[in-house]
Order: structure tokens, then C-alpha cells, then sequence
């Protein structure tokens, strides 16, 4: 039976009708074959005779084609096939657009998931980056920033806690090659005596060119001129000051430049004001009031006394390098251009053979320093999070993806080509992305704020941190990686099978060993990955409880208030003044009800770089030859009780006295590890004699060894220390030196509480009436506070492995559920056959165990990277502390067994009846 | 008549007249594209034969033209088939044509009359 059909469709092939009329056309036609030939075979005919009779009803050159071709239907406009292509790929895009938000409608629960997980991830990601971003990459707030640098001396490879003085300011200034200003600088804090209840503002002094350093020009009104810089003169100090101060004291008022302030009792007037985005350096409180270093130039002479810090901006293409070398240089050249102190010992040589040397640094690196360690650790485990997260997208996806081959093979039926499916998919999964990053980039900003708050005091930079230009781009190439990486899978599987034809199965696929094998590979990623994040946040736990066993050198913290106090300058340079005012408080405060023991110091342990000393000291009997410099050891004045309040244990000896202050305090305290050093043991050291490198000061006995305690901080050893009385005759060259600033500690179990402190307060004020009475906290909150940055790593890391791990067992539980499912007719005929539930049980449990050990194992590996990266971060522990890896592996393992089982137990209690009914 | 050219006559005839033919074949009552080529074919004593090439592409402009319309009509237990009818317009133009066709025959008699043919 010949195909007429074909006949005709064949001629027409070169029209463009409309497919409706072609078949038409082709089945009218046909029709008149047919007709044609069952005449001619009832003619007599022969059926192949007939044929040719009826194929001869066309002429040659194919005619039909020809004349159908001059009228209008044959002119169709290109249809559409349902599926096809429009060849728009905007009107493609925005089909395809339309048909997933459809798909998802009516998916709720994927879309919702999907969306939520990625969210999260780039969420986080996005919130880690912003922190990385806004303190280690973003340059400093000032013009070229990347040509300034902070400069520093040390002394024996130790630097104390300034390092210049004024006539090495000059000399560099005056002889340097390589810098294009310089600039010195001193924390000055300033009591305002406006009136009312004194304020102590932040402050520091500049010397000429470290204004012009950060090339920050003021809001309103001018930097200081030279002569503000030169020699005091008369009349009120100019001052200039910050926005924030300038909106608080004046309300942003107008005619501000001009007035003038109490400030240390003294006149000063207000000649700038800087603008409110102005930072100087990363002081977490900014300075409120700049004053002026003035300076008689021409009659300075070398001081010692080393109280500034410096920094400077290299001419252009000068590398900090040429720098140091040049401060190097200029060394000697400062050590004989300025008259000498009026101290005995003090030649030119000593000076010289101070092994000081010049450090150069970029500011940038100066600021930021140890934290780009614990920031870039915390971004990768971020990054893993997130590659977590998009595992178990995929995941997803690939399961929904089996759901849609039919929908897909009736896409292609339609006309879809491969590339047009693979589109679709394209475009499904980047709505999928773009709502997860707008959902992220909503919770990023919110978390932001939660880690700001929760970000260590001491992180540098931290109130520059935002959701900048850069992050958002960041978060945008995130998102396209993301959507790229979970979508890659399926789109690439299936756009290229579903254009094949759509083969009905009844049950069971033939690909779905090889889908199974797509998911249990994510699965091992994610439990991989998941796996090393636990283990370092182990490592941060391990690190805690260390630092947490470390004895700090003081004793139930809670329960020992401090606070400063600041004596009115009229007593400044009257060392036996404030010593006794301050013994007068001491009294008073140790009076109140509840207080067990007070004492004070010129510094408190984990206060803060700034406030301890360091001094070289020499032992007697091992005076260094000359050349040689004694080792440099911490130092600090306290008064008696400061022990006692502290709860430092003492090991030898005895504690200074208020007899051997009237005395002249010579004597000392020294901490254990020094006692060790000088001694061997510790009681052997009470009675050795010590002082400090000035030929002039007095010798001073050692009358007693305290434990080490951890001034500096947890993560450091116990310093070397010595413990100097509150007042001292014959130190550092002058008859009677005191400590005008100091911090009191006060033993109670009221400590912490507020009508304490209003105590405290009182008694200080029924001594010296007003005075500010400032950084009031316990010991706690300083212990803490040294913790601050290790807590923070700690808890973010925590947070990574947390959210790994549950979006890992989600993972397991959905690989081995499905594998389930798949295998219910399976599980349906054991079962008939005698199979225990137990027995089924096992089967999928063991599967799962079976994907989290291969995934545990790979995570091992990827842990020991890990843990090697964060080695900085780490404390009293290796990176491959066994205790932290156990316990990690212990709780993957759990928690994979979990994941497993649940689903498992679901194989269990299959009844074979329903399932086998079910065929 | 048999000498006569019939393939000649064909185009010629074809060339002003296949409109007319299959417009009236259809004014008694609908048909169907064979049917019409098979009319044709008896009703001219063989001497006219509108194949496929001629026919349907005929049909489809008179259809295009609105002078005739094609349905698809489904017997019960027969094939569907298209058959065509006459429109309103197609009959209107029918008349015409049949009127200008009538025309020029009477005055190509007249004319030849005149003529001798013996």
C-alpha cells in the first residue's frame, strides 16, 4: 500500500504552510490517490500499474508546489512549534522565567528549601567577606593610603610601648632621603573642666607633620600653624576637635572655631574641627580633643624617655625597606647632634651601643596585623559552608530533576532541542540563585550588625566595617559560582537525555545507579567537608579549654572591681602629693562595707598595650660590660595590697610595705620566671639586688617573688616582671618618682555592682572632690576581653560547623530515604521472603554509614589543612590534637548513624503486602 | 473531433474557463476534489482533465478568494473528506461569469456565422 501521504508531504516541503494546513493539504490530496488508484485497480489494473496511474495525476517539476507556492498560505508567518525555540532569546527568557516560577508554585516546599539553604550560605559568606573586606583589603581612610607607614624601634628585638622622642623627630625630619613627612604622636587623654561633672575625653598630642602624614583636612577651620607647634606661649592651647565631640559639647553649632574650653583646668581654644569620617588610626575610642606637640626646637636635648609613637608617608616609589635602611642611617647622626642628659652614665657611646633598631612598616599592616590569620581562616571555613550548602542544592535538585523526566521528554517532544532544555534548566536554577541572594544579601545585613556587636573590642578596624561596593560584587559573583555549581549537574545530564525519546518505564530506571552515584558523591563532599569544620571548630573548643587552664596570676576575677583615677594637674610633678592622696583613697575605699582588700597600680594585667612599662634592668653582681645591654623586663608600680586584692600568689618573700614607700621604696618585687633566671629558685632570688640600667638609681632589694602573671595576655608566657613600690626615691635619674595615673583593684563580692562603684566614688570624691573616676570593670571583663578574640573565632567557627554538619546530615538522610524508595518493591519481596527487619534495617544503615566513613575519611585530610592554616589561632595545642579529631569524627559519625537510621528503620517496617500489592 | 489537440484545447479552454467549471459543478451541490475532477473528466467526454497539479491549487485560490469554501466532513464509518460549496460571493460571481461567458460565446457566433463552414 503505498504512502500517499508521503507523496505529497514530500512535494510540499519547500513551502512554508502552516503545519495545520499542510497536513490538510496532505490528507485531501492523498485521498485523491488513493481514490485515483482503487479506480484504476477496479479498472483492472495491477496494484503497481494502478500506482503509476495515480503518481501520474503529477506533472514533472513538481507544479503543485509552484502554483500553490503564488498564493497567500503559502507564506505563513514561522510558526512556533509548542516547545521550539522562538529564536528571541528575550521572549525565550522570559517564557522560561514565567514556566519556572510555575513549577516552583506548585514545588513549594523545594523552592522554599532550596532558596533558605542558599540564602544561608551566601548569607554567611557575604557577612564573613564584609568583615575580611572592611579590614583587610579596604585601604585606610586617608589619600594613597598604601604610602604610609607606621615606624617603630625596637630594643633586643622587644618593642615597649612607644618609641620616640622629640629630638629624633627633628633629626629624621631634617636628614631623611626617603619620606615625604613625618609625624609624632602621644596618647594625651584629657580631663574637660568645663563645669560640672569633669569628662575625661580621648586625646592625643601631635607633633608638626603627622597631620599632614594622614592628609585629612579638617571640616572647619585649619591645622595647627608652626608657631602652635613652637615654644608654649600664653593664652588658651589650640585645640583641634572631633566631629563627634563638636555635635556633642557644641551641637554642631556654626560659630564653634573660635570658643574656647576648660581642659585640664587650663584655657584651650577650639581652631579646627575634623570631618565625621575622619579616623585616626584604628583606636577603638577616636580621640575627641588633637592638641599640638610644641616643641623648642633649638633647645631640646635627648630625653629618654621614649613616649611617642611615629609614623610617616615614603616619598613615592620609596619601599619601607630603603626606609628602615635610612632611619638606620640616621641613627648616629641624631645620637650627636643633640646635647646629652644631665644623667651620669649617659655618654654618647652607652647610646650608641643600644641595640635599637629601626622598624619600618606599612600602616596598613601595622593596624591590622594578627588578625588576617584568624580572618582568612574563618572566610575559608565560611567558603566550605557554603560549598556545603551547594552540595545539598544539587542534591535537591537532581532528586526533583528524576521527578521531571517526563516533563522534559514532553518538552523535547514539542520541539525543544537540547540546548533549549539546557536553557530552561539555566534559567530555572539562576531564579533559584537570584532569590537566595537576595534572601542572603537581607540576612547578611542583619548578621553584620549581630557580629559587629559580637566582635572583639580589640578587632582593628572594626567600625569600618559595611556592606561596601566590592562585597556586594563579591556576593554577586558567589551567587552565579553557586547557582553554576548546583545547577551545572543537572542541567548538563539533562538537556542532554531528554532529547531523546521519552521511554516509559513502569518501575525502576536504567539510570538510577548512576543518579544514585551523582548523590552519593555530594553526599561524601558534604560530609567531608563538614567534617574538617568540626574539627576546627574542636580545635577552637580544645583551644578555649586550655587558655582556660592557663593560671592567669590572679584569682576569682568576678569578684575584684578596678577603675582609674585621674588627680587634677595641680599635683602633677609632686610625686609624694598624689602618692599620699592616693593612700588617702585607699583607705577610704578599703572602709566600705564588703571590701576585703584594695590596692592599686600604675597598670592591670590584659588591660592593654600603653599602660605597663619595660625597663632594662640589671642584676647586681652581673653588671653587662659596656656595650652590652641589660635584658629589658616589664615593669610596674603598685602599692601595698595590690597583691593581696589581685589574689597573685606570693611564692617568697614578703610584699612591699607603706614603711618601705616613706623608706624611699627600694625594694622590689619580681615575677617567678625572673626569679628563676636571677636565682634558680625562687626564695633564692629574696634578697638579690636589682635596678634599672640609669647608673644613679638606687639599687633595690627583692624582698619578695609573686607567680607569673599574664600581663600581656593568656596566649603569652608569664613575662619577666618587676614590681616597683608606688613611690620611689633615685628612679630614672630624679630624686622622687610617683605614678600620678593609676588603676585601683578592689576585692568584694560586691565587685561588678553599681552601688559599689557609687561607693567607691564617694570616697575617692571625700578625698579629691571631682575627680574622674574612669574605666570601671572587673578583672572578669578584662579576662575576657583577652579571651575576646579567641571566644569570637570560636563561636563563628562553631556556628560554620554546626550549620555543615546539619545540612550534612540532611544530605545522608535524603541520599539513603530515596534509595529507599527506590528499592520499596525490593525491600516489599525480601521481606515476603523471611527477611528480619532487622536485617533490612542494617542494609541501609550500613549504606549510609557506609557513604559518612568514605566521606569522614576524606574529611581528615581536608581537617589537617585546615588545622595547619589556623595554627596561629591555636594555643596549648597542635593542630593534630587527637582529643579534637576523635571528638569530631565521634559526632560526624553520630550524627551520620542518625541520619541513616531514621530512614532505615522506615525499610524495616515496609509491609510487604502493601507493596507487592501495589504492582 | 478527435484530431483536435486536446492538450492545446486543455490549456486553452483551462485558461479562461476552469473557474467558471468548477464554480458551477458546485452551485447544484457540495463535492469533494475527486468528485470534481472525475465531473469534469466525464462531463467533457474525456476532452478536459484537471489533474492534481491543476485542480487543488484552483480550488485553494477560489478558496482564498472566498468564492468557494472547503469543510471537513466526517461520515460515520467513512473517512473524512474535504468538500467544497459554493459561497454567497462565489455564486454572485458565478452568475456573472456565466453571464460574460454567454456573452462572448453569442458574439463569437454571431462572428462566425457570417463564415461558411460546410
Amino acid at each position: 500500500m503505498h504512502d500517499w501521504q508521503n507523496e505529497v508531504r514530500a512535494r510540499l516541503v519547500s513551502l512554508r504552510l502552516k503545519p495545520e494546513r499542510e497536513a490538510d493539504i496532505v490528507d485531501e490530496i492523498a485521498q485523491h490517490l488513493a481514490e485515483r488508484h482503487r479506480e484504476a485497480v477496479s479498472g483492472g489494473a495491477r496494484p503497481d500499474e494502478a500506482t503509476r496511474v495515480a503518481l501520474a495525476e503529477f506533472h514533472a517539476g513538481n507544479a503543485l508546489a509552484q502554483r500553490i507556492a503564488a498564493l497567500k498560505q503559502a507564506h505563513a508567518p514561522a510558526t512556533v512549534a509548542a516547545g521550539a525555540s522562538t529564536g528571541n532569546w528575550l521572549a525565550d527568557f522570559w517564557h522560561d522565567l514565567r514556566y519556572a516560577a510555575r513549577a516552583f508554585g506548585k514545588h513549594k516546599s523545594f523552592a522554599a528549601t532550596a532558596v533558605l539553604i542558599l540564602a544561608l550560605g551566601i548569607g554567611a559568606t557575604t557577612a564573613i567577606f564584609s568583615v575580611v573586606y572592611s579590614v583587610l583589603i579596604k585601604p585606610l581612610p586617608y589619600p594613597n593610603a598604601d604610602e604610609l607607614v607606621r615606624l617603630r624601634h625596637s630594643v633586643n628585638g622587644q618593642f615597649g610601648g612607644a618609641d620616640f622622642e622629640p629630638t629624633m623627630y627633628v633629626t629624621y625630619r631634617k636628614e631623611n632621603r626617603t619620606l615625604a613627612s613625618i609625624g609624632l604622636w602621644t596618647d594625651s587623654s584629657v580631663t574637660l573642666t568645663d563645669g560640672g561633672e569633669p569628662e575625661r575625653l580621648r586625646g592625643i598630642r601631635v607633633t608638626d607633620g603627622t597631620l599632614q602624614t594622614l592628609s585629612v583636612q579638617p571640616l572647619h577651620g585649619r591645622w595647627f600653624t608652626k608657631d602652635e607647634y613652637g615654644p608654649a606661649a600664653d593664652g588658651a592651647d589650640p585645640v583641634i576637635i572631633s566631629y563627634g565631640f563638636w555635635q556633642r559639647r557644641f551641637g554642631g553649632a556654626d560659630d564653634a572655631i573660635g570658643r574656647e574650653l576648660s581642659i585640664d583646668s587650663r584655657p584651650a581654644r577650639v581652631v579646627g574641627i575634623m570631618p565625621g569620617d575622619f579616623r585616626f588610626l584604628d583606636y577603638a575610642t577616636q580621640p575627641d580633643v588633637i592638641a599640638a606637640v610644641r616643641l623648642d626646637e633649638p633647645n631640646l636635648i635627648i630625653s629618654g624617655g621614649w613616649s611617642y609613637q611615629g609614623l610617616a608617608r615614603l616619598k613615592p616609589g620609596v619601599t619601607s625597606e630603603e626606609a628602615r635602611a635610612d632611619i638606620q642611617r640616621m641613627r648616629p647622626i641624631w645620637i650627636d647632634s643633640w646635647p646629652l642628659p644631665p644623667i651620669a652614665g649617659a655618654t654618647r657611646e652607652v647610646l650608641a651601643s643600644f641595640p635599637v633598631a629601626a622598624v619600618v612598616r606599612p600602616l596598613k599592616d601595622d593596624i591590622v596585623g594578627g588578625a588576617a590569620s584568624m580572618l582568612w581562616v574563618l572566610m575559608g571555613a565560611i567558603g566550605a559552608v557554603l560549598l556545603v550548602a551547594c552540595a545539598n542544592i544539587a542534591n535537591l535538585t537532581l532528586v526533583r530533576a528524576d521527578a521531571r523526566r517526563q516533563e522534559l521528554a514532553v518538552r523535547a517532544a514539542l520541539g525543544a532541542g537540547a540546548a533549549r532544555i539546557a536553557r530552561a534548566l539555566l534559567v530555572e536554577n539562576l531564579a533559584l540563585g537570584a532569590a537566595g541572594s537576595a534572601l542572603g544579601l537581607l540576612l547578611a545585613y542583619v548578621g553584620l550588625h549581630f557580629l559587629v556587636a559580637l566582635g572583639p573590642s580589640n578587632l582593628p578596624r572594626l567600625q569600618e566595617i559595611g556592606l561596601y561596593a566590592p562585597v556586594l560584587a563579591f556576593t554577586i559573583a558567589v551567587s552565579l559560582l553557586s547557582t553554576v555549581l548546583f545547577g551545572s549537574m543537572t542541567v548538563l545530564k539533562h538537556a542532554v537525555r531528554a532529547s531523546a525519546p521519552f521511554v516509559a518505564t513502569a518501575r525502576g530506571t536504567t539510570t538510577s545507579r548512576e543518579r544514585n552515584k551523582a548523590r552519593s558523591a555530594l553526599v561524601v563532599v558534604q560530609v567531608a567537608l563538614a567534617l574538617a569544620l568540626v574539627v576546627s571548630a574542636a580545635l577552637m573548643i580544645r583551644t578555649f579549654q586550655e587558655l582556660r587552664d592557663v593560671d592567669p596570676g590572679f584569682a576569682e576575677p568576678t569578684t575584684v572591681q578596678t577603675a582609674r583615677i585621674w588627680l587634677p594637674n595641680s599635683l602633677l610633678g609632686q610625686a609624694e602629693q598624689y602618692t599620699r592622696v592616693q593612700h588617702e583613697m585607699l583607705d577610704r575605699i578599703a572602709a566600705l562595707p564588703g571590701v576585703e582588700s584594695v590596692g592599686f597600680a600604675s597598670a592591670l594585667p590584659m588591660e592593654g598595650p600603653g599602660w605597663a612599662g619595660t625597663a632594662p634592668i640589671v642584676i647586681e653582681g652581673r653588671v653587662p660590660p659596656p656595650g652590652v645591654f641589660p635584658t629589658t623586663r616589664g615593669t610596674k608600680f603598685v602599692s601595698p595590697g595590690y597583691f593581696e586584692a589581685m589574689g597573685t600568689r606570693l611564692i617568697a618573700g614578703r610584699e612591699i610595705t607603706w614603711g618601705d614607700i616613706e623608706a624611699g621604696g627600694r625594694v622590689v618585687l619580681i615575677s617567678e620566671s625572673f626569679a628563676r633566671e636571677i636565682a634558680g629558685e625562687p626564695a633564692a632570688a629574696v634578697g638579690k639586688r636589682i635596678r634599672t640600667f640609669v647608673e644613679t638609681d638606687a639599687w633595690r632589694e627583692i624582698v619578695g617573688v609573686v607567680q607569673g602573671v599574664h600581663e600581656t595576655g593568656l596566649y603569652e608566657e608569664a613575662p619577666d616582671f618587676v614590681y616597683f613600690p608606688a613611690l620611689l626615691a633615685d628612679m630614672w635619674g630624679t630624686p622622687l618618682v610617683g605614678t600620678p595615673f593609676v588603676a585601683f583593684t578592689i576585692r568584694s563580692k560586691r565587685a561588678g555592682t553599681a552601688n559599689l562603684m557609687d561607693e567607691v566614688r564617694q570616697a575617692v570624691w571625700s578625698v579629691a572632690a571631682g575627680v574622674p573616676v574612669t574605666h570601671t570593670r572587673t578583672m572578669a571583663d578584662l579576662y575576657s576581653g583577652s579571651l575576646a578574640r579567641t571566644s569570637f573565632v570560636l563561636v563563628l567557627l562553631a556556628i560554620a560547623g554546626g550549620m555543615a554538619l546539619v545540612l550534612g546530615i540532611v544530605g545522608i538522610y535524603g541520599v539513603v530515604a530515596y534509595v529507599v524508595a527506590q528499592r520499596t518493591r525490593e525491600i516489599g519481596i525480601r521481606s515476603a521472603l523471611g527477611a528480619e527487619p532487622k536485617q533490612l534495617a542494617r542494609m541501609f544503615l550500613l549504606q549510609g554509614l557506609a557513604l559518612s566513613t568514605i566521606g569522614a575519611v576524606a574529611g581528615l585530610a581536608a581537617a589537617m589543612v585546615l588545622a595547619r592554616l589556623m595554627q596561629s589561632l591555636l594555643f596549648g595545642i597542635g593542630p593534630l590534637d587527637p582529643l579534637a579529631y576523635v571528638a569530631a569524627l565521634v559526632a560526624v559519625i553520630a550524627a551520620a548513624t542518625l541520619a541513616s537510621y531514621v530512614p532505615a528503620r522506615r525499610a524495616a517496617k515496609i509491609d510487604p503486602m502493601n507493596t507487592l500489592r501495589a504492582e | 473531433m478527435t484530431d483536435i489537440d486536446t492538450r492545446a484545447l486543455d490549456r486553452e479552454l483551462k485558461k479562461g474557463s476552469a473557474e467558471l467549471l468548477i464554480l458551477s459543478l458546485l452551485e447544484a451541490q457540495p463535492r469533494h476534489g475527486y468528485e470534481l475532477s472525475k465531473l469534469i473528466h466525464i462531463r467533457s467526454g474525456g476532452l478536459l482533465t484537471f489533474h492534481i497539479d491543476s485542480l487543488y491549487p484552483l480550488l485553494y485560490r477560489l478558496e482564498e478568494r472566498g468564492w468557494i469554501k472547503g469543510t471537513w466532513v466526517e461520515k460515520p464509518g467513512e473517512r473524512r473528506r474535504r468538500l467544497y460549496k459554493l459561497t454567497a460571493h462565489g455564486n454572485r460571481v458565478l452568475a456573472a461569469q456565466i453571464k460574460t461567458w454567454e456573452t462572448f460565446v453569442e458574439a463569437v457566433r454571431r462572428i462566425t456565422a457570417g463564415a461558411d463552414h460546410a
